[in-house]
């Protein structure tokens, strides 16, 4: 027995040094970090311990800009994009030719690099000397007047900046929505048909109710995934977040740490930790409402 | 007679339903689509036509390969793919052997302790990146491993979810293949080699997509550990073209390097979408 525990311990010690080193000790030394005060990088050496980081982060203006974005992108892109994906998603599941074309369509952006693709949604929107865009155009053909996405007004930047979002978000919803619609018991429906319930009601009384769990899954994972948002406005705004007034949280700790004004890793970790307090405090909310409003068969 | 009316009537609204549907749903295809057809549409425009279109053309009737030569010539692209195919190979096959060990101790192996080991790395999915990274580019940096593919390399092997989903596919290899095998006085390791992966092939296959689609795709780590261009990833080499590549005007070359980044994955994709849609829904996100 002791050799077959030996035997056992050694096929799992990759995994845990790999999960030790890398995840184990840096999430307990994020903790040390974001108290250390005055921590230097360059000499390892730091002057006391207390809460100062905090401090220097909630009174930091480019931290309270990019914590105003962020909740506006959380506040604009998790409901807008579950939405859409649920009314995609139904329509997938109403139609049959065509329908796996669709389906792989539609998960395509899943699989691109959301820098690179960043960049062909920059060059629709963007207005410059010698173009307007594609996009500006077409605000053109609708009577409007045309505007800058890019380096223009801060509600336009947002709008781009949702859209993208949306946009890179919207595969994996669809598909998870389309499967839960696809697994509800067509038992239901038929029995629906045959009392005459309209389908308004239908889909109001017997499928929201079966799809509830995972839609409250996908709005879980939506807000945790939208709070960590950064690479998208990258893409589109490019590395210099503060000069855009794009910067989100995750962009901020990144910044903290590196780059023109990195160099401050207690910052960095204050404003992770911080970071994390909202979404955790944001998960259990929705936790405690899905109680009360999720159909668990 | 008065049903072949409502029938008629019926099927008539089907109709206009489902077409409104059709419509509703092309309309979504285009908008995800429309981005890839402009990348390539502009990918092939000359500079000077593209330079001196004040109302873009939805399409061209002189193409040209020029972008892609210049794509190729004026920034190290080639080099940025090569890191990239580099880190994406290795992180991919170091990730498959430390899964495959795990997964097999969680399933097939008996030792003390293995529930809560089990718990403990299941608690640890929850763990966000961000939390993390900060430390570990303090370690990698005195580590002196910046700009160095075991420092790229090193922190981003391990996925808990991947050894949860491989461990859960190794449960439901028969124990009598187990016991047989022992009988026959095979050694573990074998049992492992000859028999669970084969059986868990498809499963390895899906895991091994995720992970080459994370590593391609992953640009915060590779941007904090590198900022020498020879060790750049294409997600940082896309950004470095952008800010400093042609001059900022080329877009047309931009554009030509934004394709060649796109399609290694988008031929994967089609290649395996199925595997890669059924791997995701079982639990996968976009990290």
């Amino acid at each position: 027995m002791e050799k077959r525990n030996f035997k056992a311990w050694l096929y799992l010690l990759p995994a845990i040094l790999f999960l030790g080193f890398f995840m184990v000790y840096p999430l307990i030394d994020v903790f040390v970090y974001s108290f250390e005060e005055g921590y230097n990088s360059a000499s390892q050496t730091y002057h006391g311990v207390g809460m100062y980081n905090y401090s220097y982060v909630l009174h930091d203006p480019y931290f309270l800009q990019a914590v105003k974005n962020t909740f506006i992108l959380v506040v604009i892109t998790v409901p807008v994009s579950t939405g859409l994906a649920l009314l995609i998603s139904v329509g997938l599941n109403a139609i049959k030719p065509l329908r796996n074309l669709f389906q792989t369509v539609y998960f395509l952006p899943y699989v691109t690099n959301t820098l690179a693709v960043g960049l062909v949604f920059m060059i629709l929107f963007k207005k410059t000397a010698y173009s307007d865009g594609l996009i500006n155009l077409m605000i053109h053909w609708f009577g409007g007047s045309t505007i800058d996405f890019i380096d223009g007004p801060y509600w336009a930047k947002m709008f781009v900046l949702c859209f993208y979002t949306i946009w890179v978000v919207l595969p994996f919803k669809i598909l998870i929505l389309t499967s839960a619609l696809a697994s509800v018991n067509q038992d239901y429906y038929k029995a629906a048909q045959v009392d005459g319930t309209p389908k308004l009601r239908v889909f109001a009384r017997i499928t929201l109710p079966m799809i509830s769990p995972t839609l409250f899954y996908l709005i879980i994972t939506g807000f945790i995934g939208a709070f960590k948002a950064y690479s998208d406005a990258v893409a589109l705004f490019g590395t210099d977040l503060n000069a855009a007034e794009m910067n989100t949280i995750v962009g901020y700790v990144y910044d903290m740490l590196y780059g023109n004004s990195g160099g401050y890793p207690s910052y960095a970790s204050a404003a992770a930790i911080i970071l994390f307090s909202i979404v955790l405090t944001i998960t259990c909310i929705n936790l405690l409402v899905s109680k009360k409003h999720v159909h668990y068969s | 007679m008065d049903y072949e009316k409502i029938e008629r009537a019926a099927k008539k609204r089907k109709t206009i339903r489902n077409t409104i549907i059709y419509v509703l749903l092309a309309l979504w295809a285009i908008v995800v689509l429309f981005p890839f057809y402009w990348m390539l549409l502009t990918s092939v425009k000359s500079y000077g036509a593209y330079n001196s279109e004040y109302i873009p053309q939805f399409f061209t009737l002189s193409p040209t390969l020029q972008n892609y030569i210049d794509a190729f010539t004026t920034v190290p692209l080639a080099k940025y793919l090569i890191n990239t195919l580099i880190f994406t190979v290795v992180t991919t096959l170091i990730m498959l052997v430390v899964t495959t060990l795990a997964a097999f101790a969680f399933a097939r192996l008996e030792f003390r302790g293995k529930n809560l080991v089990f718990t403990l790395f299941l608690a640890l999915m929850m763990i966000p990146n961000e939390l993390v990274v900060i430390t570990n580019y303090v370690t990698i940096t005195n580590l002196d491993m910046r700009n160095t593919f075991t420092g790229l390399i090193l922190p981003s092997v391990t996925s808990v979810f991947y050894i949860y989903l491989l461990k859960e596919n190794f449960a439901q290899v028969p124990d009598q293949l187990y016991y047989a095998a022992k009988v026959d006085g095979t050694s573990d390791f074998r049992y492992l080699r000859k028999v669970m992966i084969p059986i868990c092939r498809p499963t390895l296959i899906t895991i091994a997509i995720l992970k080459v689609i994370e590593c391609w795709n992953s640009y915060v780590w590779p941007r904090l550990i590198t900022d020498e261009e020879a060790y750049y990833l294409v997600s940082n080499g896309i950004q470095e073209i952008r800010e400093n590549g042609f001059g900022r005007e080329n877009i047309p070359a931009m554009m030509a390097a934004v394709v060649v980044i796109s399609v290694p994955l988008i031929v994967l994709f089609l290649i395996f979408h199925k595997k890669i849609m059924e791997g995701v829904s079982r639990g996968g996100t976009k990290g």
